[in-house]
């Protein structure tokens, strides 16, 4: 294998930073969940490069479950979204302020 | 040294990310986050792993991509053309993104992470599914009830109460 381990993790560095940016900027909850998407898939290329670069299967293992529940959760997410577009006719989080307790 | 196929996957990867996040259209956006979604499958099959690729493909690409695209149709159609961020918020969010980047990468580039390099064969696939039905069973039925509940609890929240069907 050519590349090297910091090559993978630099890249989920930027990933992160990028998903860090969505979710500080954007207003639009589909956006929102875009950024989270990202900042997950870095996470998970972080699990897979060091499982690869330190031969171990625990790293696939968690990668799998992450990617279960990052389903799991867009499910909800998505469905939390719809709800409230229901409520508001809206997807900006700013008029969902009313949602607080 | 990063070869081609790793630079280009790379620059797929990223820029989806970003494609998604800053197109103006929402369902262009969707399709950038599937493009960033399979970059990212591309890197696991370069780190010998095409089972969690697969999932990715599978998971990812195939479902959780396809169900905000529709729920980006769901919305109305001058929602899914207008930007809505805060302006001001925008260089902090850069900022706050730049210092991130430099931070972890400091300390990533001063961990010492540049010397690990590996001449072992790579874990066999084979080898995840025992750990899933010995060490991980527990886990793995967890996460199966919380699949389950979680399609059951977006079923229920997205059902509409006041519709009714005409007989």
């Amino acid at each position: 294998m050519s590349n090297e381990l910091i090559e993978f993790v630099l890249v989920s560095v930027a990933l992160l930073g990028i998903g860090i940016y969505g979710l500080s900027v954007k207003r639009n909850a589909i956006r929102m969940l875009f950024a989270v998407e990202i900042i997950v898939n870095a996470a998970n290329l972080n699990l897979i490069a060091f499982a690869r670069f330190m031969p171990h299967s625990g790293g696939q293992t968690f990668a799998l479950f992450s990617i279960a529940i990052a389903a799991a959760e867009v499910a909800i997410g998505l469905a939390l979204i719809i709800v409230a577009y229901r409520m508001y006719q809206n997807v900006d989080i700013a008029d969902f302020r009313s949602l607080k307790g | 040294m990063a070869d081609a196929l790793f630079l280009g996957i790379a620059v797929l990867t990223i820029g989806g990310a970003i494609a998604a996040l800053e197109l103006r259209s929402l369902i262009y956006g969707s399709i950038a986050l599937m493009g960033m979604l399979g970059g990212i499958a591309g890197f696991f099959v370069m780190l010998d792993s095409p089972f969690v690729a697969m999932f990715q493909i599978a998971v990812y690409v195939g479902s959780i991509a396809v169900l905000i695209l529709f729920t980006v149709m769901l919305v109305k159609r001058e929602l899914i053309f207008k930007k809505i961020e805060d302006p001001r918020r925008k260089f902090a969010g850069i900022g706050l993104m730049l210092i991130t980047m430099v931070a972890v990468g400091a300390v990533i580039l001063d961990s010492g992470i540049h010397t690990i390099t590996t001449g072992e064969d790579p874990v066999d696939f084979r080898d995840i599914g025992v750990d899933f039905l010995t060490y991980y069973w527990p886990a793995l039925i967890l996460m199966a009830f919380i699949l389950a509940g979680s399609v059951m609890g977006a079923l229920v929240l997205a059902r509409r109460e006041d519709f009714v069907e005409n007989e």
